[in-house]
């Protein structure tokens, strides 16, 4: 914004995290630093056990983290109770998830309009809000319907508009695209992309290369440590589909 | 509290999880209907037994002999034991200052009575005046049989509204006519009715004095009757009256020659004593019938926790989500306890009104014995309703609470 001023979205520094069951100890993440600046497209690579959704947790303040500091927008995440995390993920976060997690009994619409729901906005503004991004990821007329009258790919996309819909700082994306097969994946990596475009930050853990590609840089986590960390010539979904 | 937002989402979520809801408000609605219902056939019970002990003076002690069952001071039994009005003057002098009301009774069980061409068979019984008080008659025409009666052996009767309604013609005036009993000619001075109803109200009473007479009966009387005076509380009442029996009862098996272990020949029958003995019963059932009513509402209570839990469990994911989508805990409590409070207490009032309803259409027509007009108080209902709605509540906190506080990444893993 000003010349070199570097705007932070996430900044995090010796993160650390391990779980206990029992009496073993797992060390899972193991001093992350790493930022994100606004407007930036993320994929954090790995294979099984590299840590990574345990990162995307913890940068979603569904987990907390052991040792490190975290903020998000300028705002320190720390101490958080229960109802602070609640508050700060309404404002600050959208979250899509690989198996969709609609509320199986809610329309397409009432699932998208449901953050809003939780910030204390008006049934009818929630409604015309939800139907905003509905049109956004092309479901306007499957509004009324339920999740399993939907297909994979409709699924997500509600879900993409659910994330979206409380307009948040940060997208982070848990697999979005492990249960679709390549084709549908591609269509919502291009609503993802179009959304990135308007400039929101967004973070995506997948293990696959082609949808890494489509970001516009590439964490590799391994064993709990970031080894590699590059910027990439971002795959335009549209071109994907037509190869 | 009252936010129509959250009401909204309440019923979208109650409209589309149709089973789940009917299964809870099912268990509810069923425990409290069966809970009113046998309120309502405990309360039945009462009034019928009340009614039973209606038809007489409830403190009624009444005296009345047979035939001595063993051998006494050289006496076979066999004998026929008679009481006469001596016996019964010298018990009302005795126990002047005890006695409220007194009467001896000398009795024809089957009198022809005829008027015109009408005609009927009736108890016919000699009595005092007092015996319309003995008896808790009241009368709907004329008057009872007086004193002066008793004393000039006048012929009249006050009969009874069956026999009323037997002999007579739908709105005739009864006093002052002629009815023949036997043959003899009596003038109709009044008619009675009875709380206990057709069997009580078929009898014809005339003054003692004149039955003796006309039915050459000399001093024998078949019948005595009595009430005490009123006393301050039920236990007095019933200890007075116990004595009483229990005195003139050996008081007139020793002026008869009468074994003191013989229960045939002389019996005392103290109505405060059976009623007691029923009332005391009737607690019982009373009691039985609230902890099979209490039981089963535990048992609903304990369905709705059940069901409660299941809700939680099946929903963990749900509230997962909510809450990575920022619900807030208390919110999420909030959000099942409305739900459960919503339908415990709309299941638990339509129980209340369709148990109700069922008593106040059917209760007026059950015509059984010892059970009448079952009913229920409205407010013990009310509040047995309220009782579950706050177990319900309770039961469902716990669950919620649980709920709110699992870790969202813990509730998004769940399948």
């Amino acid at each position: 914004m000003y010349g070199n001023v570097y705007t932070a979205m996430i900044e995090i520094k010796g993160l650390h995290k391990s779980y206990h069951m029992g009496s073993n100890s797992l060390h899972v993440l193991k001093g992350i630093d790493f930022n994100v600046a606004e407007g930036e497209m993320v994929a954090i690579m790995g294979s099984s056990g590299s840590g990574k959704s345990t990162l995307l947790n913890i940068l979603g303040m569904l987990d907390e983290a052991d040792e490190g500091t975290y903020s998000l927008d300028a705002t320190p995440i720390k101490n958080l109770n229960e109802k602070i995390a609640a508050r700060y993920r309404n404002k600050f976060l959208g979250f899509v998830f690989q198996s969709f997690n609609l509320i199986s009994y809610k329309s397409a619409i009432d699932n998208v309009a449901m953050p809003l729901y939780y910030q204390g906005m008006k049934r009818a503004e929630r409604m015309e809000r939800a139907m905003s991004y509905l049109k956004k990821v092309g479901l306007a007329d499957w509004a009324s319907h339920l999740p399993n009258e939907l297909s994979g790919g409709q699924k997500q996309r509600v879900a993409i508009a659910r994330a979206l819909a409380s307009e948040p700082k940060v997208l982070l994306a848990d697999e979005p695209t492990g249960a679709l097969d390549s084709t549908t994946s591609y269509e919502v990596m291009e609503i993802i992309q179009a959304i990135n475009d308007e400039g929101k930050t967004i973070l995506i853990v997948t293990h696959e290369d082609d949808i890494a590609h489509m970001c516009k840089r590439i964490v590799h986590l391994k064993d709990g440590l970031i080894i590699d960390d590059t910027k990439v010539n971002q795959v335009r979904a549209k071109q994907a589909t037509n190869v | 509290m009252f936010n129509i937002e959250r009401w909204q989402e309440i019923f979208e979520t109650i409209s589309k999880n149709k089973l789940r809801t009917f299964l809870t408000g099912l268990s509810v609605a069923s425990g409290i209907f069966i809970l009113v219902i046998l309120l309502g056939f405990g309360q039945g019970m009462q009034n019928g037994i009340a009614k039973e002990f209606e038809q007489d003076a409830t403190n009624r002690i009444s005296v009345w002999t047979g035939v001595t069952t063993v051998e006494h001071k050289g006496l076979n039994p066999g004998r026929f034991i008679e009481l006469t009005n001596e016996d019964y003057d010298f018990l009302i002098k005795k126990y002047e200052d005890d006695l409220e009301f007194k009467s001896s009774i000398y009795r024809i069980w089957s009198g022809i009575a005829t008027y015109k061409t009408e005609s009927g068979s009736y108890r016919v019984e000699g009595v005092y005046p007092d015996y319309q008080f003995i008896e808790n008659a009241t009368l709907s025409h004329g008057r009872f049989i007086n004193y002066t009666d008793q004393d000039n052996y006048e012929k009249v009767i006050t009969i009874g509204h069956k026999v009323y309604k037997d002999l007579f013609e739908k709105g005739e005036d009864p006093v002052g006519k002629q009815i023949q009993i036997s043959g003899i000619n009596f003038k109709v001075i009044g008619v009675y009715t009875d709380p206990g109803g057709e069997r009580e109200e078929s009898r014809i009473f005339l003054p003692l004095s004149t039955a003796q007479r006309v039915f050459n009966a000399g001093n024998k009387v078949r019948n005595l009757g009595f009430t005490l005076q009123r006393k301050a509380t039920f236990q007095e009442a019933l200890q007075q009256s116990i004595q009483f029996s229990a005195e003139i009862e050996s008081f007139l098996k020793e002026r008869h020659i009468v074994a003191p272990e013989d229960t045939g020949a002389i019996n005392v029958f103290n109505t405060l004593e059976e009623a007691k003995r029923f009332y005391d019963l009737m607690a019982m059932i009373k009691l039985f019938f609230w902890v099979v009513g209490i039981c089963t509402i535990i048992a609903g209570v304990v369905g709705v926790s059940n069901i409660m839990l299941i809700i939680v469990k099946e929903r963990t994911k749900e509230i997962g989500v909510r809450k990575a989508i920022g619900a807030q805990p208390w919110s999420i409590i909030g959000m099942i306890l409305h739900e459960a409070i919503f339908i415990t207490a709309f299941a638990g009032f339509l129980g209340l009104i369709v148990s109700m309803g069922l008593l106040e259409l059917v209760g007026p027509n059950i015509e059984i014995d010892y059970i009448v007009n079952p009913s229920v108080n409205f407010n013990v209902a009310l509040t047995t309703v309220f009782v579950l709605i706050l177990a319900g509540t309770l039961a469902g906190f716990f669950p919620a609470w649980r709920a709110a506080r699992i870790k969202p990444i813990e509730a998004l893993r769940e399948e």
